[in-house]
């Protein structure tokens, strides 16, 4: 009853921000799809395991349902035929979501200029992070990561309507 | 490699307008598209070249007949290959289909229909199969601009 409340000296509460607080919680938790159709998967294997652990941003482990994913990685060539299928699965995650292109195929089409290969995803989704190389570095794969990180912790995360 | 067989082959297949020669360690016979069927059976039946390995085609857009259709074959008997070459003209690019003799013929037919626009008289599914529906023109005809899209999702903006 009278019991005296006594601080202890470990925080009790913190002030922030709603937007600060959400994207610092969804940066670490980007659930990747890997929409992965040629050569540069074998440098996403590579990025995604050990040595370089992509983990380390919470973005490894991989959602094989577009509804579960937040990020989709666009791995290599999209051809025109590919593309319908490509926007299906973008349509088909829910929000928030974002995409990355992996690679300069995805990127703009690469060196294919030709009949059968779309000149890069944004012509038909908007994206939001790309990656140069062919096949890009894990360094710059996880720089990509990095950048979409800052992305997300920096922008406006709306959970219940427009204004919180 | 037995190279007797294929001089064998060579005598067997001279004449009826056929000119079989020697290039790059294969026999290789300039034939007309005629003789495509009869020549296919002698060499299934009598020298057992029992694998169809290939059908495409060749674009000479200032030749007249303007395309060769190019046929290879393969012996896992006797390890050796035979290459057909029959020229086509653009208005009758037709050749007769091998669906009869080999079963992978279905599918190679398809592929050479799709990119050039041979038809294989006897082909009863010329569907696309690397292309899609809707796709026009013949993409490896060197006529066929380089640059040209027929995307089957519209672009943003």
């Amino acid at each position: 009853m009278n019991q005296v409340h006594e601080k202890s000296g470990a925080f009790e509460y913190l002030t922030t921000r709603k937007d600060e607080l959400v994207g610092w919680a969804r940066k670490f938790s980007i659930f990747p799809y890997p929409f992965v159709t040629a050569c540069c998967a074998m440098e996403f294997m590579s990025v995604s395991s050990t040595m370089y652990d992509t983990d380390r941003f919470g973005a490894a482990l991989p959602r094989f349902s577009p509804r579960q994913s937040d990020l989709l990685m666009v791995v290599g060539t999209i051809t025109h035929k590919q593309a319908p299928i490509l926007k299906k699965v973008y349509e088909q995650m829910c929000e928030p979501k974002w995409v990355m292109a992996f690679g300069v195929c995805a990127t703009s089409g690469g060196f294919y200029r030709n009949y059968a290969a779309l000149q890069g995803i944004d012509k038909i989704i908007p994206v939001d992070v790309y990656i140069p190389g062919c096949p890009p570095r894990p360094e710059s794969v996880i720089d990509g990561i990095m950048q979409l990180q800052d992305k997300i912790a920096n922008a406006s995360h709306p959970i219940i309507n427009e204004k919180f | 490699m037995d190279q007797g067989l294929l001089e064998r082959l060579r005598e067997r297949l001279d004449g009826d307008g056929r000119e079989p020669v020697f290039a790059h360690g294969l026999l290789a016979v300039q034939l007309p598209r005629e003789a495509l069927l009869d020549t296919v059976k002698l060499l299934k039946e009598e020298f057992g070249f029992d694998m169809f390995l290939d059908v495409t085609a060749v674009d000479w857009p200032q030749r007249e007949p303007r395309f060769d259709v190019v046929h290879h074959f393969y012996s896992t008997r006797d390890h050796v290959r035979v290459r057909l070459k029959m020229a086509v003209t653009e208005a009758d690019a037709v050749v007769d289909s091998l669906v009869d003799h080999y079963g992978s013929a279905h599918f190679m037919e398809r592929e050479c229909h799709d990119m050039y626009g041979i038809v294989f008289r006897g082909n009863a599914d010329l569907r696309p199969i690397l292309l899609y529906e809707g796709f026009e023109g013949h993409p490896l005809r060197k006529d066929y601009p380089k640059e040209r899209e027929q995307p089957l999702v519209r672009y943003r903006e």
